[in-house]
């Protein structure tokens, strides 16, 4: 498997560590609000399928990786730096919802 | 059917093996059955089996997607221990060891249970105290342990660097003695052939693609080969947990399936006579009655459904082969393969009622699923039968996660990859 990192280009497996599901929302840090830390931190999707998922480049510039994988081939569609995705989310979450 | 005894075996051989016959019946699916168990593995036989035996439930059905033990029951590594540190997991697994001691016996079916014994070997004088309290822990419950010194192990384990020159040198070790080896398709074989003369039907090449509901009620499930009514459905599909529980509409779970890959030598003359671990990384090996070095690792480290794994583990499992036995560097490697392991976020399994009203739940075995076969199937059964779980199943609810009171015998936390 070849991740291909946006800023060393296409890498072997071994210099990448995994960080997991990129589905998640981690509710905000002040947030008391216990099922959404349980779902946080225990419930997964776990799709046979196109998975997101986070990637750390940690054996080469230690960048954070959004990366979009089919776990029944393995093959990757898309990868993208961690921090653009969060720039969004952050955006995402100044909008007024719902208190925590 | 005809029971196995020596007198049978001779007459066959007398006789040219002619009359062998085959040892379950290729069931069709009948409209409805009490009980559904969705999975033939080794889990989902021995619940079928246990269901029948313990509480006459006999219209009972298993279905499988594909053959008869065709996951992770034919992909394991096969070794069968019970030395965990906390009670919950020690009494489940110690039970299972018991049960493993009469299996062959129970099943008239020889699962080649061989108590060769597991030695997990220290590396550093912390990790020796650790052991030790694991020990003590055991020994506590009533399993055995025994502490053994690094010249205990050079003289038991020929071919081992005990050196003190070694990559990571020995400095002790914790054996359990009844610990061992079972022939892993023969498990699923004599249960699936213990099932069947109970009157379960095993439904080979029938994928569930769906569940029946009456109300909120599951009451059956939609399969490949047609709609099957049953009052309860039990699942046990370990690695495709996740998949299946969607289709009854559960889209979340504490489980990631992730995949774990096995190895195995080409023959060799006998001279490993334990199951023996590596304390310095995450390497296991046994030697199989043919000669074939069985071993593996960890995992790969993230979600896959492939059943086949990457090269890096390939290196380092083989690493870690050699740092133990220098020896072997020569020695030919003859099968790789891949199986998808259902990870839980606390290393222990999952074995209750729901999460749905008539549905029933097994899973999260990670890579330790093969030694507890025969317990499993036991509470799974009481479960499903009683509508409670059994003694021994009663700590692994699905909502312990939520409930924080999980079962982490590592002390890993949330991190399926690191159990």
């Amino acid at each position: 498997m070849l991740i291909t990192c946006p800023y060393c280009g296409p890498r072997d497996l071994a210099e990448f560590a995994y960080q997991g599901d990129g589905n998640r929302t981690r509710p905000d840090p002040a947030s008391m609000d216990q099922d959404a830390w349980n779902a946080y931190v225990y419930d997964r999707h776990n799709p046979a399928g196109a998975h997101h998922e986070f990637w750390q480049h940690s054996g080469g510039c230690r960048a954070h990786l959004a990366v979009t994988r089919d776990t029944l081939t393995h093959a990757i569609t898309s990868v993208a730096f961690a921090r653009e995705l969060g720039h969004r989310r952050s955006l995402r979450r100044d909008r007024p919802e719902r208190g925590g | 059917m005809r029971e196995y005894s020596a007198f049978s075996l001779l007459r066959n051989a007398l006789s040219g093996n002619r009359d062998w016959r085959p040892v379950w019946r290729k069931a069709a699916p009948r409209p409805a059955y009490d009980v559904v168990v969705v999975g033939g593995g080794g889990h989902g036989l021995a619940t079928a089996y246990y269901l029948a035996r313990q509480h006459g439930i006999t219209d009972v059905a298993v279905v499988e997607k594909g053959w008869l033990g065709s996951g992770n029951v034919g992909r394991n590594t096969t070794a069968v221990r019970s030395n965990y540190l906390l009670p919950e997991n020690q009494r489940f697994y110690e039970h299972s060891m018991k049960m493993w001691e009469g299996l062959s016996h129970e099943l008239n079916y020889n699962v080649m249970f061989s108590q060769r014994g597991c030695l997990n070997l220290a590396h550093t004088p912390a990790q020796l105290d650790e052991f030790a309290r694991r020990g003590n822990a055991m020994r506590h419950e009533g399993i055995d342990a025994e502490l053994m010194t690094v010249g205990r192990i050079a003289r038991e384990v020929p071919g081992l660097d005990t050196s003190a020159s070694a990559r990571f040198p020995i400095v002790g070790g914790l054996m359990q003695r009844r610990a061992g080896t079972a022939r892993h398709d023969a498990v699923a074989w004599g249960y699936a052939r213990g099932a069947d003369r109970l009157g379960v039907d095993i439904i080979e090449n029938c994928e569930v693609t769906g569940f029946r509901r009456e109300g909120e009620r599951i009451a059956g499930v939609v399969t490949t080969r047609g709609d099957i009514r049953a009052r309860k459905v039990a699942v046990a599909v370990a690695g495709h947990t996740g998949e299946v529980m969607r289709r009854a509409g559960v889209d979340r779970l504490p489980i990631e399936s992730q995949v774990l890959q096995a190895f195995v030598s080409e023959s060799l003359k006998p001279f490993l006579h334990t199951v023996i671990t590596f304390g310095m990384g995450h390497f296991y090996m046994a030697q199989s009655d043919k000669g074939g070095l069985i071993y593996g690792g960890g995992l790969d480290g993230y979600n896959s459904y492939a059943q086949r794994g990457n090269l890096p583990i390939v290196e380092e499992v083989t690493a870690e082969m050699l740092a133990l036995f220098p020896g072997l560097a020569r020695v030919r490697l003859l099968r790789s393969w891949g199986g998808t392991t259902d990870m839980s976020m606390d290393g222990s399994p999952i074995i209750t009622c729901g999460p749905l009203p008539g549905l029933y739940l097994n899973c999260g075995w990670c890579y330790g699923g093969f030694k507890a076969t025969p317990a499993s199937g036991l509470c799974f059964a009481h479960t499903i039968a009683r509508d409670e779980p059994h003694p021994l199943n009663a700590p692994f609810t699905l909502d312990r996660f939520h409930r924080g009171t999980v079962i982490d015998d590592k002390g890993q936390g949330a991190t399926p990859n690191l159990h």
